[in-house]
């Protein structure tokens, strides 16, 4: 494993890590419901009425499995690998937030629990918890940073229209850190009877291998239908890293299988400088950030850096810890690309496949774009469209001006 | 060194940099001078996820100033060479501390002659290594107890602890309440089934009537937001009010003391 730069890792308890990675470090105030959340958790992954009802959601609700589509046009043009999309972006409320959303619902059904809070940046697992908040007939409160709020306006009204309540969190940099601190002073108040509805593989241990086994389906599925449709293995999978629950989700299944390279893509913003970009392998290091041990942007005294995206979504000083796991061991590698590269990669797949990727997943399909040209015929990509670009309608407006 | 001369003790907190270091260090003084027991220098940080608006306001503003852990450290010793007997410990989220390395955090507190520290964001179980070397200096380790802990983690908490065990009135953030949680004393009688150390209510403790409750069941009541709040009224010169704000703590308490 690589040198990093901490001194040392406080960590007795081998629970929840990641190699080094992850832990616990959260106010003595929430350690009993973590546990009460580890332990409901556990009992649920082995009760099979659970996960069959989970299922029924995914599948009849959600609209699970989602489908593997080959880009002919994007593969023609780029010359290259063939490219395979997974089609994540035709679920329900139009991203794979929802997988994790009916996963946890549930759960907090279980624990008997009827106030939800969750944090959201981009506002598709906003939108999410609120969807699945009106099915089981929960409140809800989604905490959400105002300059998010300003750019994701859309999500906004949706999540109202859901019956919703958005809290607009004005500190910091406005943005998902910040809505994150918010939802987690909200749970430490209201702990006894709130379910904390954390929307990626970040946070205090159990939620990055929870999230993450919520979106084991994406990397199951995909590894089915590629064996189904292109007969072989693919020699890459590509997604984009904001926390990292759809990269996390997408490449589990494949992690066994070493012949297969797992690209994760950070927001590479407008530059390499520290507070442009949110490039947490660019720049960042070991540090805790929200409850977790990862890499994070942050000064020399440990303070943790502002960033910046054009998408909501990827907009964050951390990752999650089993992401840094994965790129210490050098079983991941993480690329970032920029602002502009991921608008270019926006336009370009809505004009080869008819498909608008959210900016996040643009992020993704602009590495995709670099990569695939430089791979031989034979060879197979899948890139993982985490989402539907439909919420960016008014930032593609701004900055495309077409 | 950690003592409660009064009865009850007084444990005040400060963000220190707030609205600068200079100031920080003199309204320690004044604190002290009022009749602090112990003084917990806060560390600002970033994203203080355990404080209300009033000390995420003061972290703010020191950051603006850029100040560090290791600079919050230095007013530490300025303090004690100032003072010498009071008790001082560093309240902090744990990435600065990992900034600076655990060991190095240890020697530091160690050189300046601050007796402990209280890591909001470390939990026991993550804590083996830290208490080892803060151990290994004779260091205190203060850590939290909450209302909603089990009796199991009270435990380990109290067996973890040095100096005093600082119990969580109620379960929320820091800051002003009108009103203090029935928790406070249930969490007091129950910490004290598993340790002789001193124990410390804070969250929410801000005026006399408060403190004075706080004195019939616990050793101490920690005072933060009420101070902070001063400071950010009067800035530089908020040594003045703070100094008065306890000793007019002190003398209700007298006051109330004399008639019973």
């Amino acid at each position: 494993m690589k040198e990093t730069q901490a001194q040392s890792v406080p960590f007795v308890s081998k629970c929840g890590r990641f190699g080094p990675y992850g832990g616990r470090y959260v106010p003595e105030t929430l350690m009993a419901a973590l546990e009460e959340l580890e332990a409901a958790y556990r009992e649920a992954k082995e009760d099979t009425a659970f996960q069959r009802e989970l299922d029924g959601l995914l599948h009849q609700y959600a609209g699970r499995p989602t489908p593997l589509s080959l880009a002919s046009r994007l593969t023609e043009k780029l010359g290259g690998a063939r490219i395979y999309l997974k089609r994540e972006d035709l679920l329900h409320t139009g991203a794979h937030k929802i997988n994790n959303c009916l996963g946890q619902g549930l759960l907090a059904r279980r624990m008997g629990k009827r106030r939800i809070i969750a944090e959201t940046g981009a506002g598709q697992h906003g939108v999410a918890t609120a969807t699945v908040c009106a099915l089981l007939g929960f409140d809800c409160v989604v905490y959400m940073g105002s300059e998010d709020m300003r750019r994701q306006e859309l999500n906004v009204f949706r999540m109202r229209l859901l019956g919703s309540e958005v809290r607009a969190v004005n500190s910091g940099s406005r943005t998902l850190k910040d809505a994150i601190n918010e939802a987690m002073r909200d749970w430490v108040t209201n702990v006894r009877t709130t379910h904390y509805l954390l929307g990626s593989v970040l946070g205090a241990h159990p939620y990055p291998e929870m999230v993450r086994d919520f979106h084991r389906c994406i990397g199951r599925e995909a590894r089915e239908q590629i064996l189904a449709q292109g007969g072989r293995l693919p020699d890459a999978v590509i997604a984009c890293v904001g926390g990292g629950s759809n990269a996390m989700g997408a490449f589990y299944e494949f992690i066994p299988d070493k012949q297969v390279a797992l690209i994760g893509v950070e927001a590479g913003g407008r530059s390499s400088e520290l507070g442009q970009h949110a490039a947490r392998f660019r720049g960042g290091s070991p540090g805790v950030l929200q409850g977790t041990y990862s890499y994070v942007l942050q000064d020399q005294s440990g303070q943790i850096a502002t960033t910046h995206s054009v998408s909501a979504g990827l907009d964050y000083p951390s990752i999650g810890p089993e992401h840094a796991a994965l790129h210490d061991a050098g079983r991941a590698e993480y690329v970032a690309a920029s602002d502009s590269e991921a608008l270019d990669a926006c336009v370009m797949l809505a004009r080869t496949e008819g498909i608008v990727p959210a900016l996040e997943s643009s992020h993704a399909v602009a590495e995709c774009i670099r990569r695939a040209p430089q791979m031989k015929k034979e060879q197979i990509v899948i890139v993982n469209i985490s989402g539907r670009g439909d919420k960016d309608m008014g930032i593609l407006t701004r900055e495309l001006k077409l | 060194m950690i003592a409660f001369a009064h009865k009850p003790g007084l444990v005040a907190y400060l963000t220190c940099g707030d609205p600068d270091l200079q100031s920080s260090r003199e309204i320690a003084l004044a604190l002290i001078d009022a009749g602090a027991d112990v003084i917990e220098l806060g560390v600002p940080f970033s994203d203080p996820v355990a404080d209300g608006p009033v000390i995420q306001r003061a972290s703010e503003r020191a950051l603006r100033a850029e100040v560090s852990l290791t600079q919050v450290i230095g007013v530490g010793a300025e303090i004690r060479k100032a003072r010498p007997k009071t008790g001082l410990i560093i309240f902090t989220y744990i990435n600065p501390v990992l900034r600076l390395g655990l060991d190095g955090f240890a020697k530091r507190l160690a050189d300046a002659g601050i007796d402990g520290a209280l890591v909001t964001d470390l939990i026991v179980e993550e804590a083996g290594e830290y208490i080892s070397l803060m151990r290994s200096r004779e260091l205190a380790t203060v850590f939290l107890a909450a209302p909603t802990s089990t009796d199991d983690r009270l435990r380990r908490i109290a067996e973890a602890s040095r100096g005093f065990v600082y119990a969580v009135s109620r379960t929320g953030i820091t800051g002003e309440q009108k009103q203090l949680a029935g928790d406070a004393a249930e969490l007091v009688r129950r910490v004290r089934r598993f340790t002789s150390l001193p124990v410390a209510v804070g969250f929410g403790v801000s005026n006399a009537e408060q403190f004075q409750a706080v004195g019939e069941f616990a050793d101490a009541a920690v005072i933060g937001s009420a101070i902070v709040a001063l400071v950010e009224k009067d800035g530089r010169n908020a040594a003045k009010a703070v100094e008065e704000f306890v000793r007019a703590l002190r003398r209700q308490q007298v006051r109330a003391n004399s008639i019973s």
